[in-house]
């Protein structure tokens, strides 16, 4: 259903539509869970170095190195461990979680269990959203198969080492994808955002210490550990290495699940897609809606995390909105800021507040209904809740607002009476 | 531990009682029955779901039409979809049809956005809409409903 293309070599999307994803037997033909028994004949602290030297970071947008987060849980003199998957995709504009859960489920469930061993954790969940449901499907037998292969349970492959995993189904909320959120969501409360610090690899689940990854970064352990760090860092450019997945929508020619390796152009990301669709391009909305804006002059750079730096961009969880030139900015941002209006939790003032008056002010721009004076407002809100929100929603939701001020200033003033 | 582990959350109770009940929802007698599982205050189970947006406390239909109309749905027209289910079934979001069929509601992000606009009906995808497709669709639903009760 969800059409997908790549750049190079993949390494995530390496099996996808080639093997029979309900099929263990199919995973472990292809090479399936020999990473996991390499793993169990070397120390844990032997990975966590292989998991550093490679630099792979965090693909939920954030970028936060891996190994890193690993080695805070591991020195974690506190048992329970728990990891936990991040499979609560919700960012508009993203599908690429769904498409390895409903494509490759071992994948995900290998690599769950290698961070697991690395951080000596015995039990794991895998927390998604309850509409994924053939995702939850082709998991749930994968999960059972595994466990009837003996790469899950008590005594793995005969080690000492035990891990459990099961599926933690949601109820659907946007804040859920925030990781302490989340752990509140699988203790069975509100998905409300805890205070940090603590971080979770400190006190996470149940207050004991915690890994909680997105699917797309433990999807590339079984990779890392079977192949080595040297050649993971074959792929991709300098701080940022490995490939990327990005899901392609909005006005292109194609839609679906690009993997590239990183240091690829922009531009050739969306020429692969076909182009723009309907017009010439205007912007692409770069890492989804709390992610950033990319003006049409600026596409010609590569994407990682260097050099989309220097716009004030990021690759994000690898989401590529592109637009038109007939596409209207102030009904973007609308858009855009009524979805987080939507969806903030309610926890924090800033955000509750802000995403509601800033929704108001763009709709009374859009309607021509608004002066100066608004949008002098608009931009202090926005900047008070990027300042002073409680958690990441608060704070990127003005992410698009505050750089199409800049970048198409122009617009909004010709909107203003 | 062990035990805890494989227990089903509160929230994986709540949804799965939900589904249940003929109007896909939760009435107050099933909340004390969780909360009793649960040993938590009924109050508490209330506050949880109230918080999500897949729980519902008031009555809905056999089936739930959820919308999205984020960014890359909002792009492809998903207000023209909208207004076509509005119109061809008279009901606004939050409603159910008067047969007791449908329930609109709108979603956030469906994660689906290569298929805008998109919509589920329970767990169905419909992708690829227009407001002339979606009429076609929801009257096979009737249709289907109808043969079943003959």
């Amino acid at each position: 259903m969800i059409d997908f293309k790549v750049i190079g070599t993949p390494i995530l999307l390496r099996n996808i539509k080639k093997i029979d994803p309900e099929s263990i037997e199919a995973y472990i033909e292809t090479g399936g869970y020999e990473a996991l028994k390499k793993a169990l004949k070397k120390s844990p602290d032997e990975l966590l170095e292989e998991v550093k030297k490679s630099e792979l970071r965090g693909r939920g947008g954030a970028g936060f190195p891996t190994g890193i987060k690993f080695e805070i849980a591991k020195n974690q003199k506190e048992t329970p461990k728990f990891v936990v998957v991040n499979a609560e995709e919700g960012e508009p504009g993203t599908f690429k979680d769904r498409i390895i859960l409903e494509n490759d489920p071992h994948l995900v469930i290998e690599g769950a269990i290698l961070a697991a061993y690395i951080i000596g954790a015995n039990y794991g969940y895998i927390a998604i959203r309850p509409d994924y449901t053939l995702a939850i499907k082709r998991l749930e037998k994968a999960i059972q198969d595994a466990y009837k292969y003996g790469f899950l349970g008590d005594n793995i492959l005969g080690s000492n080492f035990s891990f459990h995993l099961k599926i933690k189904r949601g109820a659907g909320a946007y804040i859920c994808g925030e990781e302490t959120a989340l752990l509140e969501m699988i203790e069975g409360k509100r998905g409300e955002p805890r205070k940090k610090p603590p971080f979770p690899p400190q006190k996470g689940l149940y207050g004991k210490p915690t890994v909680v990854n997105n699917v797309e970064t433990l999807a590339n352990l079984p990779f890392i550990i079977y192949y080595g760090s040297e050649e993971f860092k074959k792929y991709g450019v300098e701080g940022s290495y490995g490939t990327k997945l990005f899901c392609m929508s909005g006005d292109v020619s194609w839609k679906g699940i690009i993997e590239i390796p990183f240091g690829v152009k922009l531009s050739e990301i969306i020429s692969l897609a076909g182009g723009v669709k309907g017009g010439k391009l205007k912007a692409v909305i770069l890492g989804g809606v709390s992610g950033s804006l990319v003006k049409y002059d600026e596409v010609d750079i590569e994407v990682d995390y260097h050099s989309l730096g220097r716009i004030q961009a990021g690759p994000g969880c690898g989401t590529i909105i592109v637009l038109n030139d007939k596409r209207d900015i102030v009904d973007v941002c609308e858009n855009i800021m009524r979805f987080f209006k939507d969806e903030s939790c309610g926890k924090c003032f800033p955000c509750r507040l802000g995403t509601e008056a800033s929704y108001r002010i763009i709709k009374k721009i859009k309607e021509k209904k608004a002066n100066l004076h608004d949008l002098f407002n608009l931009e202090r809100i926005c900047k008070t809740m990027k300042n002073a929100s409680f958690c990441g929603l608060g704070q990127t939701a003005p992410n698009i607002i505050l750089q199409s001020l800049q970048k198409f200033k122009d617009e909004w003033l010709s909107h203003i009476s | 531990m062990k035990e805890k582990f494989f227990q089903k959350s509160l929230i994986e109770d709540l949804l799965d009682e939900q589904n249940k009940h003929p109007q896909k929802y939760l009435p107050p007698k099933t909340l004390k029955k969780i909360a009793k599982k649960h040993k938590r205050p009924i109050p508490q189970v209330y506050s949880v779901a109230s918080f999500y947006p897949r729980l519902s406390l008031k009555p809905r239909a056999k089936y739930i039409i959820r919308v999205c109309e984020n960014l890359a749905c909002h792009m492809e027209g998903a207000e023209k979809v909208i207004e076509a289910i509005k119109e061809f079934l008279n009901i606004d979001f939050g409603e159910t049809t008067k047969d007791g069929l449908f329930y609109l509601e709108k979603s956030s992000c469906l994660g689906l956005c290569s298929l805008a606009p998109v919509i589920l009906i329970n767990d169905d995808i419909h992708g690829n809409l227009t407001p002339e497709k979606v009429k076609e669709i929801l009257k096979n639903y009737i249709e289907k409903e109808k043969s079943s009760k003959n």
